[in-house]
C-alpha cells in the first residue's frame, strides 16, 4: 500500500507489521505523553523531587541524550571539516541520531521547568555569566541545524523528489551542508562544555567544582571531548541495533571500523585527562574545600555512591572501551566491539549522572545527611518516552528515506547481482544533476 | 563606611546570631512565614519539600549521655556576596534569567519571583539549602488569606523563593525616610521579622559595614564564625558560639586539619 513511498531498490517489511511495530511504540509514547500532560496541568508535584534534588532524572536524561546525540556533531566534523570521506555513509543516520537525541532534550527541558510558560525567560532575560544560558541558546541553534540538516534526507523521499521545487531545494541544500556541519560542530563545542560547565561552576558543591582556565572549568573540556568519543559509539551502537532489528547489514565494516577507531583514540585520550582530572581534584580541590576523596564514596546511611560507581563510569565505561578499540582486534572482532561501544555509553551515561544527581547526593553543610532520591512513575515514562519516540521516527525514517546510502549494495534484491547493484550506485552518483543524497555528495 | 558607586553609602546588611542564646522555639520561624506570606501544606511531615525560608537545624556533639550538648542553629539565606564582595553568590551567578540578583547598594540576593521560570539551577547550586521550590501552587486555609501581609507577593506553583532579609521592610523604611527628606535609615529602622520575634535577643541584625550597628562589632568576637567559609561563598550570616564543637561544625576539615583548627578556635 505504502510501496510508492519506500526508496527503490530495497525491502521492506510488510505495513501490517510496520503499523503493529508502531503502535507498540506509540502505546509506551503515549503512557510518557500522559505522564508528560500530567506534569504540565498539576505541576512538577507529580515528580519525586524535593528541596534537596532540584535537578534529578531529567537533567540527567538531558545531559545524557546529548552527550549520545554528540555523534551527529563530531561525525559532521570529521565528514565535512577534516573531510573524512568513508563516513558520508553514516553521516545521515549519525544526524537522525542526533536529531532525536537534540528534540528529545529540548522537549524534556520543556517539562522540567517549574513555568513551561515563562521557558522563554531564558532568552529575554538572558544571564550571559550562567551556563545554562549558553546551553540554551546553544543547544537550541544547533536543533535548528540539525532540523536544516535532516531536512535534505526527507526531501529525499521518492515522492517528494519527484516534485521539482522538493528536488531543487534539497538539491541545494546539499551544497551548502558544509556550512551547516561547520557551524553545527562550532555550536556543539559550545553547549557541550557548557553542559560540563553546569556542575563544574558550582562552587559551593565541593563535588562538581573543578577549576580550570578562564571563566571554564575542566569539566567544560571534558564533557566535549567525552561527547566527541562516546557519541560515535552511540551511533555505531543504533546502526547496529538498527542492523539486528532490520536483518541486515546497513553500513559497510570499513566505516563502522574507521569511525570506532576515531572513538576509540579521542575516549582513551579522554580517559586519560579524566584520570588528570579526577586526581588533581581529588589531591587538590576538594582538600581544599575541606573533603577527603573518601567522603564523596562512602557506604554511609542514605548513601547509594561507593567506589563501584567510580569503577563503573572509569574503567568498566571508559578504559575498557578505550582499549578495545583501539586495538584492530576489538574493531573487527564483532562481540568485542558490541561490548566496547555499549560500554562507551554506560561510560558516558555514568558520568553525567554523577555530575547531576551524586552532586546533589553529598551533605555539604556537616550537619546534613545524604539526601536520596527515586523518581516517580512519571518521571520515568517522560523519560522513556523519548525512546518509544527516537523508535517511531528511526523505524519511518528508515522505512521511506534513503537513510542508509549502502543499504542496496549490501542487500541486493532477489534477482539482481550485487555487482548490477553496484554499478547503478555508481552510474547515479556520476550524474550531474539529480539524486544527489549526503552520501553521494562528494566533498 | 564604604561608598558605592552613586555616591550612595554602601550596606552589608547582615546578622550575628548568638547560638549559646538560641533555645530553638521556632518563633523566628513562625515570624518569617507570617510576615512573609511564606505558604504551607496541610502535611507538613516532609521537611524536604516544605518552605521555610529560616529553619533552626538541631546539632548535637555526637557524644553519648551524660555529654551530649545540643545547639540550635537558625539558618536564613546566608546572602553570600562571593568572593571580593562582587556579587559573585554561587545561585546569583547561575540564574539563566537573571531571576535572583544581588543588591550592590545593601548585599541582599533578590528573587524576582515574576521572573522566575523554575529551572531550579540555583538550588542545586547552593550548599545551604535556603533556596525552596513552589512544587504546588500555596492553599491558604479559610480565611487567613486575610492575614497576608499586604506588602509581600505570594509566590505561584513553579517559582524558586527563599528569605529576603525582609526586603520589603527595607523598602518602607527607605521611603519614610525619602518624605523626612532623610538618605540614610537608622538601624531601628530596618529589622528583619525573626530579629524582632527572637525572644532570646540571639538574633541581631544591621549594617555590617557601619560601626552603629551592633552587629558590626558582634561579627568581630573570637567566637564569631561563618558556615562553610571554605567554599568562599562570603556570607552575610554570622554566628557566636562559646562552644568549640559547635564553631567546628560551621565548616568541613580534614582530620589533621581538624586537630589543628580545634586548638585555634578553641
Amino acid at each position: 500500500m505504502d510501496s510508492e513511498l519506500i526508496p527503490e531498490g530495497v525491502q521492506r517489511c510488510s505495513l501490517g507489521k510496520f503499523i503493529l511495530w508502531i503502535s507498540a511504540c506509540g502505546l509506551v509514547l503515549a503512557i510518557g505523553v500522559y505522564a508528560m500532560i500530567l506534569c504540565w496541568l498539576k505541576g512538577l508535584n507529580q515528580t519525586n523531587m524535593n528541596d534537596a534534588y532540584g535537578f534529578a532524572l531529567w537533567i540527567w536524561a538531558d545531559l545524557a541524550i546529548i552527550a549520545l546525540g554528540g555523534g551527529a556533531f563530531f561525525t559532521g566534523f570529521l565528514r565535512y571539516i577534516i573531510g573524512i570521506k568513508e563516513l558520508k555513509n553514516i553521516i545521515n543516520y549519525a544526524v537522525l541520531i542526533g536529531f532525536i537525541c537534540y528534540s528529545s532534550a529540548l522537549l524534556i527541558l520543556a517539562i522540567d521547568i517549574g513555568q513551561p510558560l515563562r521557558g522563554w525567560f531564558i532568552f529575554w532575560h538572558a544571564n550571559v555569566h550562567s551556563m545554562l544560558t549558553e546551553v540554551a541558546f546553544c543547544l537550541s541553534c544547533y536543533f535548528a541545524v540539525l532540523t536544516i540538516e535532516y531536512i535534505p534526507l526527507v526531501l529525499e523521499n521518492r515522492k517528494i523528489d519527484k516534485i521539482p521545487f522538493f528536488h531543487n531545494l534539497g538539491h541545494n541544500m546539499h551544497e551548502v551542508m558544509a556550512v551547516f556541519a561547520a557551524t553545527g560542530a562550532f555550536l556543539s563545542f559550545f553547549h557541550q562544555g557548557s553542559l560540563g560547565g553546569v556542575a563544574g561552576v558550582l562552587f559551593g558543591r565541593p563535588f562538581g567544582f573543578r577549576e580550570g582556565v578562564l571563566i571554564w572549568p575542566w569539566t567544560f573540556f571534558l564533557f566535549t571531548w567525552s561527547a566527541a568519543a562516546c557519541g560515535p559509539c552511540f551511533t555505531i551502537l543504533i546502526t547496529k541495533i538498527t542492523e539486528v532489528a532490520t536483518g541486515k547489514k546497513l553500513v559497510k565494516d570499513n566505516v563502522i571500523e574507521l569511525l570506532a577507531k576515531i572513538a576509540g583514540w579521542m575516549l582513551l585520550t579522554y580517559i586519560i585527562a579524566k584520570l588528570i582530572d579526577t586526581w588533581y581534584w581529588a589531591a587538590h580541590t576538594a582538600p581544599a574545600m575541606g573533603f577527603t576523596f573518601s567522603q564523596f564514596y562512602t557506604s554511609d546511611p542514605g548513601s547509594w555512591y561507593g567506589y563501584w560507581i567510580l569503577f563503573l563510569e572509569v574503567v568498566l565505561g571508559g578504559i575498557v572501551p578505550a582499549l578495545i578499540l583501539v586495538t584492530r582486534f576489538g574493531r573487527t572482532n564483532k562481540l568485542a566491539l558490541w561490548i566496547a561501544i555499549t560500554l562507551a555509553c554506560v561510560g558516558v551515561c555514568t558520568n553525567r549522572w554523577v555530575m547531576v544527581l551524586q552532586v546533589l547526593a553529598i551533605p555539604v553543610m556537616t550537619f546534613d545527611g545524604w539526601f536520596t532520591y527515586f523518581p516517580s512513575w512519571q518521571e520515568i515514562a517522560t523519560t522513556i518516552l523519548p525512546v518509544a519516540y527516537g523508535a517511531i521516527l528511526i523505524s519511518l525514517s528508515y522505512r521511506y528515506l534513503p537513510v542508509f546510502p549502502q543499504e542496496r549494495e549490501l542487500n541486493p534484491l532477489p534477482g539482481q547481482e550485487a555487482e548490477t547493484v553496484e554499478e547503478q550506485i555508481e552510474e547515479e552518483q556520476e550524474e550531474p544533476v539529480g539524486k544527489l543524497s549526503p552520501a553521494a555528495e562528494t566533498a | 563606611m564604604e561608598k558605592g558607586h552613586n555616591n550612595t553609602t554602601t550596606k552589608r546588611y547582615g546578622m550575628v546570631i548568638d547560638l549559646d542564646k538560641c533555645t530553638g522555639c521556632g518563633s523566628c520561624m513562625v515570624a518569617c512565614m507570617q510576615e512573609n506570606n511564606v505558604p504551607f501544606k496541610k502535611d507538613e511531615t516532609d521537611k524536604i519539600k516544605s518552605i521555610t525560608w529560616l529553619r533552626v537545624y538541631k546539632l548535637n556533639n555526637g557524644k553519648p549521655y551524660p555529654d551530649t550538648e545540643i545547639c540550635y542553629l537558625p539558618r536564613p539565606c546566608q546572602h553570600c556576596s562571593g568572593v571580593g564582595d562582587h556579587g559573585h553568590s554561587p545561585c546569583v551567578s547561575v540564574c539563566p534569567a537573571t531571576a535572583t540578583d544581588y543588591g550592590m547598594d545593601t548585599g541582599i540576593v533578590s528573587q524576582i519571583y515574576t521572573r522566575c521560570f523554575g529551572c531550579r539551577y540555583c538550588m542545586a547550586a547552593c550548599p545551604y539549602h535556603v533556596r525552596y521550590f513552589n512544587w504546588w501552587d500555596p492553599v491558604w486555609p479559610k480565611g487567613m488569606e486575610k492575614s497576608l501581609s499586604p506588602n509581600v507577593s505570594v509566590r505561584m506553583r513553579g517559582v524558586v523563593e527563599k528569605c529576603s532579609f525582609c526586603f520589603h521592610r527595607y523598602q518602607l523604611a527607605m521611603d519614610r525616610a525619602f518624605f523626612e527628606g532623610r538618605k540614610e535609615i537608622e538601624e531601628h529602622e530596618y529589622q528583619t521579622a525573626c530579629t524582632q520575634a527572637c525572644p532570646s535577643k540571639s538574633i541581631t541584625f544591621g549594617d555590617l559595614n557601619n560601626p552603629k550597628h551592633a552587629v558590626y562589632e558582634l561579627k568581630q568576637s573570637p567566637n564569631a564564625f561563618r558556615l562553610l567559609e571554605r567554599l568562599h561563598t562570603n556570607t552575610k550570616v554570622y554566628y557566636v558560639s562559646s562552644k568549640e564543637w559547635v564553631r567546628m561544625a560551621g565548616d568541613n576539615y580534614l582530620k589533621d586539619e581538624h586537630k589543628e583548627m580545634a586548638r585555634a578556635k578553641g
